[in-house]
């Protein structure tokens, strides 16, 4: 058994090395020397660790195995979304934020009802957990006593009682040891990091000595708890508990930042965004390492004291005494102390701030009494109200344990704190992403999230303690059936939390949402929405100062810092400030519009954005800018973005139009080249048999002469190249005709059989003079199609006729298929001459592009058979094309659509 | 001594009538059908003069008249284009690769033949 005296001296001596490091790290920060490492930083994130997870892990872990983890995985997660804390840090520090309140207010145009709101909830909703950390610390000192109850007294007070009155004081010599008011605390921060390290010293400690001291490491004491069937429940994974581990891991990643002293210690107590990097890993490593020993202490527990009715938040005490370990014992409860005054420090003074900058401000301002001190330094009654609230908090804190205390089980507390704050997540992140966001939005959604809270958590939970009658959790509201406080709507089967955030979640964002969309917000709102969404972007200062515009006079803006920071901090901010614009003493500052954007900022970081923003308007002559102003103010930034982004698309659009141009003017080019060839080709063509002709007749005409052999030749000569002149000039208003679309069409039935035997015939003599081989294969009759019976025809003399032209003059064959396949007519003309290579297959249907540029003769031809048919054949819906290969003869085949059977 | 005329065209019923007009003129002729035949007759024949058709399969008259101009021992060779293409850039284009005269088809054979003797230096 342990004296009370030499533990109340150890508990002392504990906190006055507490206050040494924060005195030293207060000093350090002080001389301009910070003591906020990324280590630190990152370990006094582990104020997250409360005497819940101390004491409480372990005790739920003894009934809900491994569902005690979900409270440690949703901070890891949440950390792992770096832009969105980083970009909190960001507003916070430009504006100088103080709490969350704060920057709730601040983003919903600095509202003092916002902040009132945000504080009354985080008060309420945190109390509670206060309460927990003083009974846990109250149940350490009953274990260590040996005492059951919590009745231990010293000079007829109530140990609870004393321990909150010690963290109050101790917290005022924490937080509030500056008499300037500022938002920051370097030496907490310092103190609540070494505290993170004796906890898990301490918690590792007692850990290694259950399992390896007391049972036979972990293989024992899991082989051991796999052998009890009560204990092997604990270590599966409950598939029925899956909704409530996703709603614990949801609330818990929303806490580690909601939290009021964990949006302290995250965003207010930050120096360094890259801090934050550190964190993201050494936290979730902390949480892993304090987390190791839970399951092993809880079974050990089980085991050791099984049917003692030990209970199974003191194990972590209860395990070292139990063996006389009373040296690990106190180091243990020193360790619990930790967690305990960790969290109801950094709380403390985050409820304090908001309490004092968000409730006690806006009435003091608008107090006669304010008014008529008003050279007063206040800077000193800022301090005095923080005490004080303070005092209030840790008093509240002892009262609710006094009367709630033994109602819930440690964790209980926890999560009913957690969904109070979750409460904040709407209009928080909501408030960092989206400028539609309003105050009265946001209002709403707060008021309704809250009321959902306080009607299926807070009073059912009141109403198990006895407090109020539980009519309306069992009966429902009025007996209302489907007003059951924890199975809303009839929705049963989820836990109480879960059922909570469900329902609250819904209300809450469904008004936000609903209410923003439908409200207009005032000018304040719109800027304060467009600095928070837009503040990654750069250029932000001059928005800022153009947002503002009145009179007023150093001398008055400078009084009211002096009033509100005292006198030194004011004059060293000033000195600051002017160094930074360029001027060597402060007092030739102009008071334009950028200084008092600098004097609000300053005070913001004193008494909160919503009072600071009173305070400058009482010593300001403001023209009071419209919202349509502001907007169009905060628009020329984004105009100008949003004009450049303009211009670029028309850039964009210009370019692509002139790319269309270019394409166009490339295509015209090629039509007029085209055109031009054409033309020039066409000269050519006419004036090849014109050259023999004139020649010919000039060398006729002017030597009477020549001889008849020579005579009859020439004439001849003449007869065949006017013969092809002609066919050429018919040929080529031809293929003018069918292009520009003024060929007359006779279109009727057409028997294909026919028109193939008939061109066949009709060239037979042409075959037999040159001893080719025609043959063909096709039905007497049909197919029938519809079209031009003169131009089917024409297409098929010209296909013959080619053939002809290129076959071997002996041993030459031609073949003619017809056939129908898909809905087509298909008649193939094929033959055994020299063949095409691929590209001449298409080469040949452009226009005076003859094939057989061989050493033989050049091909009788105007080169534009082929495009003719192609252009007839494709007039009735075919194809016209030719398949070949060099050496294997060609095959030239044509399509005709049949006509689409009757119905 | 006659001179040497080398008549290049592709087109048979040209070359009757050109062949027909310089022989009546007393020039010994020789005929190419194509460009690579007319650079093996040139070798062969050594023509004074070179009446040379523009569009020909295998060797262009282009092609024909810079490979002719490109080999030094030809440098007195004279050539006459004769084209049906009467564009100017054509005329402008045998010019520049060294043809010593430019003639449109369908051609005055009065010309024509007056054109050859001027060349040749025949009066």
């Amino acid at each position: 058994m342990l004296a009370g005296w030499f533990v109340a001296l150890l508990s002392a001596a504990y906190l006055a090395l507490l206050f040494a490091v924060a005195r030293f790290g207060d000093a350090r920060a002080d001389g301009g020397r910070s003591i906020i490492s990324a280590n630190v930083y990152a370990l006094s994130l582990a104020v997250y660790c409360t005497s819940w997870t101390f004491f409480g892990s372990v005790g739920r872990a003894t009934s809900g195995g491994l569902s005690f983890l979900t409270i440690y995985l949703g901070p890891t997660l949440m950390l792992l979304c770096v832009t969105v804390i980083v970009k909190m840090i960001r507003i916070s520090k430009a504006y100088r934020i103080t709490s969350i309140a704060d920057f709730i207010a601040s983003r919903y145009g600095k509202s003092q009802l916002l902040a009132g709101m945000v504080t009354v909830i985080a008060v309420i909703g945190v109390v509670p957990y206060i309460a927990l950390q003083l009974k846990a610390v109250a149940a350490s000192l009953d274990v260590l006593f040996e005492q059951s109850g919590h009745a231990v007294f010293f000079w007829g007070l109530d140990s609870t009682f004393l321990i909150a009155l010690v963290l109050a004081l101790f917290t005022i010599l924490f937080g509030t040891r500056h008499l300037d008011a500022t938002e920051r605390h370097e030496g907490m921060v310092a103190a609540v990091a070494f505290e993170s390290v004796v906890k898990l010293v301490a918690f590792m400690a007692v850990g290694l000595f259950v399992t390896y001291g007391m049972f036979g490491g972990l293989s024992d004491l899991f082989g051991k708890a796999m052998a009890s069937p009560e204990l092997g429940r604990l270590l599966q994974h409950d598939q029925a508990r899956a909704g409530t581990w996703t709603s614990l891991i949801v609330l818990s990643g929303l806490a580690i930042i909601l939290l009021p002293r964990q949006f302290q210690i995250i965003v207010v107590e930050n120096v360094d965004e890259s801090h934050l990097k550190r964190a993201v890993w050494m936290f979730p490593l902390y949480l892993l390492l304090i987390n190791i020993f839970v399951l092993p202490l809880a079974i050990g527990g089980l085991l050791h004291f099984s049917g003692q009715g030990v209970n199974p938040d003191t194990f972590v005490l209860t395990l070292p005494l139990a063996r006389g370990a009373e040296a690990l014992a106190l180091l243990a409860f020193i360790g619990g102390l930790s967690a305990a005054t960790g969290m109801v420090i950094v709380e403390t003074i985050a409820l304090s701030t908001m309490v004092c900058n968000d409730l006690a401000m806006p009435l003091l301002l608008r107090s006669r009494w304010l008014q008529a001190a008003r050279r007063q330094d206040l800077s000193g009654l800022l301090i005095g109200i923080r005490r004080a609230a303070i005092v209030l908090i840790l008093l509240l804190g002892y009262i609710y344990f006094r009367a709630a205390g033994e109602a819930y089980a440690l964790v209980g507390i926890g999560l009913i704190s957690f969904s109070a704050v979750a409460q904040f997540a709407p209009v928080l992140f909501g408030g960092m992403y989206w400028k539609q966001a309003t105050h009265a939005g946001a209002t709403a959604g707060l008021l309704a999230g809250f009321a959902v809270w306080l009607y299926t958590l807070l009073l059912p939970s009141f109403a198990k303690s006895g407090w109020i009658g539980s009519g309306f959790v069992e009966q429902g509201l009025f007996g209302i059936e489907w007003l059951r406080a924890q199975a809303l709507f009839g929705l049963s089967g989820m836990d109480e939390i879960s059922h909570c955030l469900w329902w609250s979640m819904l209300a809450n964002i469904a008004c936000y949402v609903v209410v923003s969309l439908n409200s207009t917000p005032d000018a304040m709102e719109a800027s304060q929405a467009e600095r928070f969404v837009d503040i990654l972007r750069h250029g932000r200062r001059d928005a800022d100062a153009r947002l503002w515009r009145g009179k007023t006079s150093l001398g008055a803006v400078v009084e009211l810092l002096e009033r509100f920071l005292g006198a030194n901090r004011a004059h060293q901010q000033l000195a600051i400030y002017a160094a930074g614009r360029g001027y060597a003493d402060w007092q030739t500052l102009p008071a334009d519009a950028e200084f008092v954007h600098f004097a609000e900022t300053e005070l913001a970081g004193a008494i909160g954005s919503a009072s600071a923003r009173v305070m400058v308007s009482s010593v300001v002559q403001e023209e009071d800018l419209g919202l349509e102003e502001v907007l169009d103010i905060l628009d020329e930034a984004t105009q100008v973005r949003a004009y450049s982004r303009e211009l670029e698309a028309k850039q964009r659009e210009l370019e692509a139009a002139t790319a269309e141009l270019r394409a166009a003017n490339e295509r015209l080019r090629e039509l007029d080249r085209m055109k031009d060839d054409f033309i020039s080709t066409v000269t050519h063509e006419l004036r090849t048999p014109l050259t023999s002709i004139r020649a010919l007749s000039e060398m006729l005409h002017e030597d009477p002469r020549t001889e008849l052999t020579d005579r009859k030749r020439f004439l001849g000569i003449i007869v065949n190249e006017a013969e092809r002149l002609t066919r050429l000039i018919n040929q080529i208003l031809d293929m003018a005709k069918l292009e520009s679309g003024r060929a007359e069409w006779t279109t009727g039935d057409v028997d294909i059989g026919e028109v193939v035997r008939e061109s066949m015939d009709s060239l037979g003599q042409l075959f037999r003079e040159k001893g080719v081989l025609l043959a063909g294969d096709f039905p007497e009759h049909g197919p029938v199609v519809q079209a031009d019976r003169d131009r089917l025809m024409q297409v098929m003399i010209n296909l013959l006729s080619n053939a002809v032209k290129f076959v071997p003059g002996d041993g030459g064959r031609v073949r003619v298929d017809v056939g129908c396949q898909g809905g087509l007519v298909r008649v193939v003309v094929s033959d055994n001459g020299p063949g095409l290579t691929a590209e001449e297959c298409s080469v040949i249907f452009e226009k005076f592009r003859q094939g057989g540029n061989t050493l033989t003769d050049k091909p009788k031809g105007t080169g534009l058979g082929l495009p003719i048919s192609r252009q007839i054949v494709e007039y009735f819906g075919g194809n016209l094309w030719a398949e070949s290969r060099p050496g294997e003869g060609a095959c030239f085949i044509f399509t005709v659509p049949l006509p689409a059977p009757e119905k | 001594m006659a001179h040497k005329i080398l008549i290049v065209d592709d087109e048979p019923n040209i070359v009757i009538s050109l062949e027909f007009l310089m022989k009546k003129e007393g020039f010994e002729v020789a005929v190419a059908n194509d460009g690579e035949e007319a650079l093996a007759k040139v070798a062969a024949f050594n023509p004074d003069l070179l009446l040379l058709d523009v569009m020909m399969p295998k060797k262009s008259g282009f092609e024909v008249c810079e490979a002719l101009r490109a080999d030094p021992s030809r440098a007195g060779l004279l050539i006459l284009m004769l084209t049906a293409k009467g564009r100017d850039t054509e005329v402008a284009k045998g010019l520049a690769i060294g043809a010593d005269a430019y003639v449109t088809k369908p051609f005055s054979t009065k010309e024509l033949v007056a054109k050859v003797k001027d060349m040749l230096g025949v009066a």
